[in-house]
């Protein structure tokens, strides 16, 4: 079974506003998950840059031996990432429903100062059923 | 031509039935403009007592017109003067021309004669909205508990109007229960309603100027037991 690793989202500035652990493997601390959220944040900057290809919107998915990193970015520049188990499908479909989710839960709510991290209850309890498996693959479809 | 001939003519304007409109309105639209409403709230406040309080108000006038036109429009021009009526008439009438449903119970409350409660699972003005720790038990609700208040305040009942979460077992997310609580005024003249109801038939009716001294009496007297 692939399985998703953990889940990040960065603002337009490289910070980093939301972290989810989803399993026991990959796990990081507070640490490592900025670290990792600002170095992607400049990677996917300077890949626009290194692009040969006009209008090149950055990374989109990088693969290595041990993980994938699917990466999507809103048209604000808000960048949603996920690591998971390499091969596994239907990512874009889960970004996708992520924004979806931030748009909803965390920009319409009221207690929500944008460009800060994200602390909603609603965000967190709709992610945690996005993210379970069977309901990824439902979200392919 | 195809068509005409059906629309009626009316002579006079004030004859045409008014139009019902379009039912719906963008939820995300409603959602934003909500959300700037809290927000806008907060900067002027210095506590959450306030900032409910706000709230409330700004509800209490969708209220007080949600009750003109929903008579006007849905009652041909008649108003509810019974207390179990202007209650039905919020939790089915109004509730599902704001929120497109009726609302999920109405009770009446438990300890208090005078009190009664409309649960809702998940307020709509609630739906995207989450609390944070540091706010308490404040419940953006508020602002439907004042267009209650609007609403049963203009129709002739005066009550206090608070919304609560009330959590639920087995669920993660707790429910939200619009406590109203009438004033002394409401249940005496309810009670007064049925002594007159005994009275008439017994065909002892005592007309209305006497009923209205009843009442300043019963008032008093109520006053004086507290």
């Amino acid at each position: 079974m692939a399985a998703i690793y953990s889940l990040y989202i960065i603002n337009k500035s490289g910070g980093l506003i939301f972290y989810k652990d989803c399993g026991t493997k990959g796990r990081m601390d507070t640490n490592d998950s900025l670290r990792v959220a600002s170095l992607w944040h400049s990677m996917h900057a300077i890949s626009q840059q290194l692009s040969p290809v006009n209008g090149c919107s950055g990374i989109e998915l990088l693969q290595a031996d041990t993980f994938d990193l699917h990466c999507f970015q809103s048209l604000p520049g808000t960048k949603f990432f996920v690591v998971c188990e390499p091969g596994t499908p239907h990512m874009e479909s889960l970004l996708r429903y992520v924004y979806e989710l931030y748009t909803d839960y965390v920009l319409k709510n009221p207690f929500y100062e944008i460009e800060m991290p994200i602390r909603c209850e609603l965000f967190d309890i709709n992610l945690t059923q996005a993210v379970q498996s069977d309901r990824v693959a439902l979200l392919g479809r | 031509m195809i068509g005409v001939g059906k629309m009626k003519q009316y002579s006079n304007v004030l004859d045409k039935p008014l139009s019902k409109g379009k039912q719906e309105v963008s939820l995300s639209a409603f959602a934003f403009l909500f959300s700037e409403l809290v927000q806008y709230n907060q900067t002027q406040v210095d506590n959450i007592a306030e900032l409910e309080r706000r709230l409330e108000d700004a509800g209490y006038a969708v209220g007080s017109r949600v009750l003109e036109l929903l008579c006007n429009r849905e009652k041909g021009n008649r108003r509810e003067t019974r207390l179990l009526g202007i209650l039905s008439f919020v939790h089915s009438t109004v509730w599902k021309v704001l929120f497109g449903k009726v609302a999920d119970s109405l009770e009446k409350g438990t300890e208090h004669e005078d009190e009664y409660m409309i649960s809702e699972k998940e307020l709509l003005v609630n739906r995207f909205i989450s609390i944070p720790k540091d706010m308490g038990t404040f419940n953006c609700g508020a602002f439907v508990a004042g267009i209650v208040k609007g609403v049963l305040d203009n129709a002739g009942f005066p009550a206090v109007v608070t919304a609560h979460f009330v959590p639920i077992e087995g669920q993660q997310r707790p429910r939200t229960t619009i406590l109203i609580k009438f004033a002394d005024e409401v249940s005496i003249s309810t009670s007064l309603y049925m002594i007159y109801l005994y009275l008439e038939k017994l065909n002892l009716s005592p007309g209305l100027p006497t009923s209205i001294h009843a009442a300043q009496v019963l008032k008093r007297e109520a006053r004086l037991s507290q």
